[in-house]
C-alpha cells in the first residue's frame, strides 16, 4: 500500500491533550481536562476532512495540538513524512510555514491596531520571506486572491463586514503558501448568506493552490458541502470517521445518528418530516470522563459492557471507522 | 383591528444619530401578530433585526434621532404612554426581551436562581422567598434542573445559560417574549434542546414569540408566520408553511437558496454584495443592486401587495 501512504499528508497517531488544573497556593495539580483523549486519523493529501461534534468536544484542541501551538501529551503528528512532536524549534519554524490555521471569530483575531496590509504582510516579514516594496506586492496579490479590493491594505480592521474579515484572514494564512490549513469554525460566526461566499472562496482557493484542509465545524449541513470525509468526536474521542456520503446516509454511531437527527432542515413542508431524537443532557465534564464509552451517559443503546470497556475505534467497512461495541446492528 | 391581534406595528421607525449621519436601522415597519403565536424575524446582518426588538421594547440607546410610529399592544396604543407607564405597564409585565448574546451578559458575581427571580421582585415587588419559588418553576419550564438555582453562570455551560436568559424573561409571565439570535452561537443539538423548550413553552405557557434570527433553519421549527427584514423594512411577511415552500420576494428566495442542505446535492448559493448601508439608502427598491429579478419600475420605491394574505413589497408582484 506504498501508494496510499504517499498519499497521506497528515498522520495523527494516539494524539491526547491534557490540560492539568492546579489548585491551592503551591499550586499543586489535583486533576487534568482530558480535552483530546487518544484519537488517531490521516489526512489525504488535497482533501478536506471535517471534524464535528459538540461545544466543548476538543475540536479547536485537536487543531492547535496538531499546529504545535499545544505541546502535546503524548502522540505523534506526522506531516509529511515528519513527526512533529520531536522536532526542535528552529525546524518546527521552517515547518510551520506549510501549516496555517483560520480562526473561528473574525472580530477577535485579526489585531485592530493594524492595517490589513501590516495583518497580511506579517509572516512575510516574521519569516523574512520578502520586504518592502516586495511585501506591499505581495499583499496587493494575496488580497486579490481573496477577492478583496488590494487598495483596502491601508485600512483597519473595523472597517470591514465578518465576511471580509475572515478573508483577511484567510489571506493572512496564504502568504506563506502552506499546504495545510486548519480551518477553525471559519463561518459559525457569519450570516448564512456569507457563509456561502467563504465557503465557495475556500474551495476555489483549495483547487488552485492544492491545499489540504482540516475543517472543524459543528454546522453538520455546511460541513456536508466541503468535505471528502467527516470525522465525528465526542469528549476528546474519535467515535466515527467515513467518507461524506456514508457518514451522512448510513452512520452506525449512536452520537452521529443523534447529531444528525438534530439538524434542523429549512423547509420542513417540502420535505418529509424526519423523526428526530434529541439527545438529553449535557456532555459530561472532561475532567472525569465516563469509564469505558465516553458516551454513555447518554447513549439510548447503552448496555453494562459500555460502562466496563472502552470500545474499539475499528476499520467496520473499508474507510469506515466506528467506536462503537453494537455498532454492528446497524450495518 | 382583528379580535385576536396582540401586537400590531404602524411605521414603526427607529433612527440613530452618528457622526457619519443618520443610521436608518428600523424604517417603517408594519407587522402584527396575534395570541399565541411565534413570528420569526429573518433577514442578514445588519439590516436593522436588533433595532426592531430595541424599537418594540423601548429599550433605546442614548443616540436616538427619531423614534416614532405606532405600536399597539392589546389594542392600546402603548408609544402613547410615557416612559414611566411603559416600565410599569409593558416592559417585563407584558412582554420581555431575551437579548443577543444574554447567555454571556448574565451577572457573574449573582447566582443565577437571584438573577431570575430579581424581575419579580423589582417589577411587582414581591418577596424573595416568593420571587425564588416563581424561578424555581421558571427552571422546571426551562429544563434546568433546580439545583442549579444556587450557582453562578461561568458554572453553566452555553446551552443551559442560555435557558437562563430564558427563564428570566418569562418568569414574570409575559404574553409576548422578543428572543434576539436565541441559539445563533450554539451547537446543533444545543440548538435543537432550546428550540424544544421554547415549543414546549408556547405550547404549556402559551407564550407568543418574536423570534429573531438569522438560521432559518431553525426559525422553521417553531415559526408560525415569518416576517422577512431588509434594510430597515420588512419585504415579505406570511404564514410559515406558504413561506417555506415557496417564498415570493426575491429577497427571500435568495435567502432560502443559502441555506446548505443536509441531503440532495443542491450546492448553496450566495448573495452577491452586502445589504446597503442605512446610512445612505438607495432610492426605489432597496434590494434593487442585488436583485437578479430588478427591471425598470425598481427606481421606484415598490409597493405592498397582498396576495393570499401574504404581504410582499416588491413590483414584480404589483
Ligand atoms: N488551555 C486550556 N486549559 C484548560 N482546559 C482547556 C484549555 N483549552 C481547552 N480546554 C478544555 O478542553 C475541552 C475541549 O476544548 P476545545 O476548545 O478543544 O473544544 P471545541 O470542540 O473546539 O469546542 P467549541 O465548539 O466550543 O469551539 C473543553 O472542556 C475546554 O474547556
Ligand atoms: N446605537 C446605535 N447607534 C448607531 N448605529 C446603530 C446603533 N445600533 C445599531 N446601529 C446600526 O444599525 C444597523 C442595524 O443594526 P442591528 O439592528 O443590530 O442589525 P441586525 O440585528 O439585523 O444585525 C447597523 O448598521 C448598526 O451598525
Ligand atoms: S459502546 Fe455502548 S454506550 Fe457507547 S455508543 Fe456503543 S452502545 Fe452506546
Ligand atoms: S422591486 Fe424590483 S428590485 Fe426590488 S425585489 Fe422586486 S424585482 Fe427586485
Ligand atoms: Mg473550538
Ligand atoms: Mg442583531
Amino acid at each position: 500500500m506504498a501508494s496510499s501512504e504517499n498519499n497521506i499528508l497528515l498522520k495523527v497517531e494516539d494524539l491526547k491533550m491534557h490540560f492539568p488544573i492546579y489548585k491551592g497556593l503551591i499550586r499543586r495539580q489535583v486533576g487534568a481536562v482530558h480535552a483530546v483523549d487518544g484519537i488517531s486519523f490521516d489526512v489525504m493529501r488535497g482533501e478536506t476532512l471535517g471534524l464535528v461534534g459538540e461545544s466543548g468536544c476538543g475540536k479547536s484542541t485537536t487543531g492547535r495540538a496538531i499546529l504545535q501551538l499545544y505541546k502535546p501529551t503524548a502522540g505523534k503528528i506526522v506531516f509529511d513524512g515528519t513527526n512533529l512532536v520531536s522536532l526542535k524549534s528552529e525546524d518546527m519554524r521552517l515547518m510551520r510555514r506549510k501549516m496555517q490555521m483560520i480562526f473561528q471569530d473574525p472580530y477577535a483575531s485579526l489585531n485592530p491596531r493594524m492595517t490589513v496590509g501590516e495583518i497580511v504582510g506579517e509572516p512575510l516579514l516574521v519569516h523574512n520571506i520578502a520586504s518592502g516594496r516586495e511585501v506591499d506586492e505581495q499583499v496587493a496579490h494575496l488580497l486579490e486572491i481573496v477577492k478583496l479590493n488590494p487598495s483596502f491594505s491601508t485600512r483597519y480592521p473595523h472597517e470591514f463586514s465578518g465576511g471580509q474579515r475572515q478573508r483577511i484572514g484567510i489571506a493572512r494564512s496564504l502568504a506563506l503558501h502552506p499546504s495545510f490549513i486548519v480551518c477553525d469554525e471559519p463561518i459559525s460566526a457569519l450570516d448564512v448568506s456569507i457563509q456561502a461566499q467563504v465557503v465557495n472562496l475556500l474551495e476555489e482557493l483549495q483547487e488552485q493552490f492544492n491545499l489540504t484542509y482540516l475543517f472543524i465545524a459543528h454546522d453538520l449541513s455546511m460541513v456536508r458541502h466541503i468535505s471528502n470525509r467527516i470525522a465525528v468526536m465526542y469528549l476528546g474521542v474519535i467515535v466515527e470517521l467515513a467518507d461524506r456520503d456514508t457518514l451522512y446516509e448510513k452512520p452506525l454511531h449512536p452520537y452521529s445518528q443523534a447529531l444528525l437527527s438534530a439538524v434542523p432542515i429549512p423547509d420542513p413542508f417540502a420535505e418529509s418530516k424526519h423523526k428526530r431524537t434529541i439527545l438529553q443532557g449535557d456532555v459530561p465534564s472532561p475532567v472525569n470522563p465516563p469509564s469505558g464509552c465516553r458516551f454513555r451517559t447518554r447513549c439510548p443503546i447503552a448496555e453494562s459492557v459500555c460502562a466496563e470497556s472502552r470500545p474499539e475505534f475499528r476499520e467496520l467497512n473499508p474507510g469506515h471507522f466506528v467506536a462503537c461495541h453494537f455498532a454492528d446492528r446497524f450495518l | 383591528m382583528s379580535e385576536n391581534t396582540l401586537l400590531r406595528l404602524e411605521d414603526l421607525k427607529l433612527h440613530f444619530q452618528t457622526t457619519k449621519g443618520v443610521v436608518q436601522a428600523v424604517d417603517g415597519v408594519n407587522f402584527s401578530l396575534g395570541y399565541n403565536e411565534a413570528v420569526v424575524v429573518l433577514g442578514e446582518s445588519g439590516c436593522g433585526k436588533s433595532s426592531l426588538a430595541k424599537a418594540i421594547l423601548r429599550l433605546l440607546p442614548r443616540n436616538v434621532a427619531s423614534y416614532s410610529g405606532k405600536v399597539f399592544l392589546n389594542g392600546t396604543d402603548i408609544m402613547a404612554y410615557d416612559d414611566e407607564e411603559f416600565r410599569r405597564n409593558v416592559r417585563w409585565v407584558m412582554m420581555s426581551l431575551v437579548p443577543q448574546a444574554a447567555m454571556n451578559s448574565l451577572n457573574p458575581v449573582l447566582k443565577v436562581g437571584d438573577q431570575v427571580a430579581e424581575p419579580l421582585m423589582t417589577h411587582h415587588g414581591i418577596k424573595k422567598e416568593e420571587a425564588l419559588q416563581t424561578a424555581r418553576t421558571m427552571f422546571q419550564h426551562v429544563g434546568v434542573p433546580e439545583a442549579f438555582l444556587d450557582r453562578y453562570a461561568f458554572e453553566l455551560s452555553g446551552g443551559m445559560r442560555q435557558r437562563v436568559a430564558i427563564a428570566m424573561a418569562l418568569v414574570t409571565s409575559p404574553a409576548l417574549v422578543v428572543l434576539d439570535e436565541p441559539t445563533s452561537a450554539l451547537d446543533v443539538l444545543t440548538q435543537a434542546n432550546i428550540f424544544n423548550v421554547l415549543k414546549r413553552l408556547k405550547h404549556e405557557l402559551e407564550t407568543s414569540f418574536i423570534l429573531i434570527t438569522h438560521d432559518i433553519a431553525t426559525s422553521s421549527e417553531l415559526a408560525d408566520r415569518v416576517a422577512v427584514m431588509y434594510a430597515g423594512q420588512i419585504v415579505e411577511v406570511g404564514d410559515a408553511k406558504s413561506f417555506f415552500t415557496a417564498p415570493l420576494h426575491p429577497y427571500s428566495k435568495k435567502l432560502m437558496a443559502s441555506v446548505p442542505r443536509l441531503r440532495g446535492d443542491q450546492e448553496p448559493e450566495f448573495i452577491t454584495g452586502s445589504p446597503p448601508s442605512l446610512l445612505n439608502l438607495p432610492t426605489g427598491c432597496r434590494f434593487r443592486d442585488r436583485c437578479p429579478a430588478a427591471f425598470g419600475r425598481c427606481s421606484e420605491e415598490p409597493p405592498v401587495t397582498v396576495i393570499d394574505q401574504r404581504l410582499v413589497k416588491c413590483w414584480l408582484f404589483n
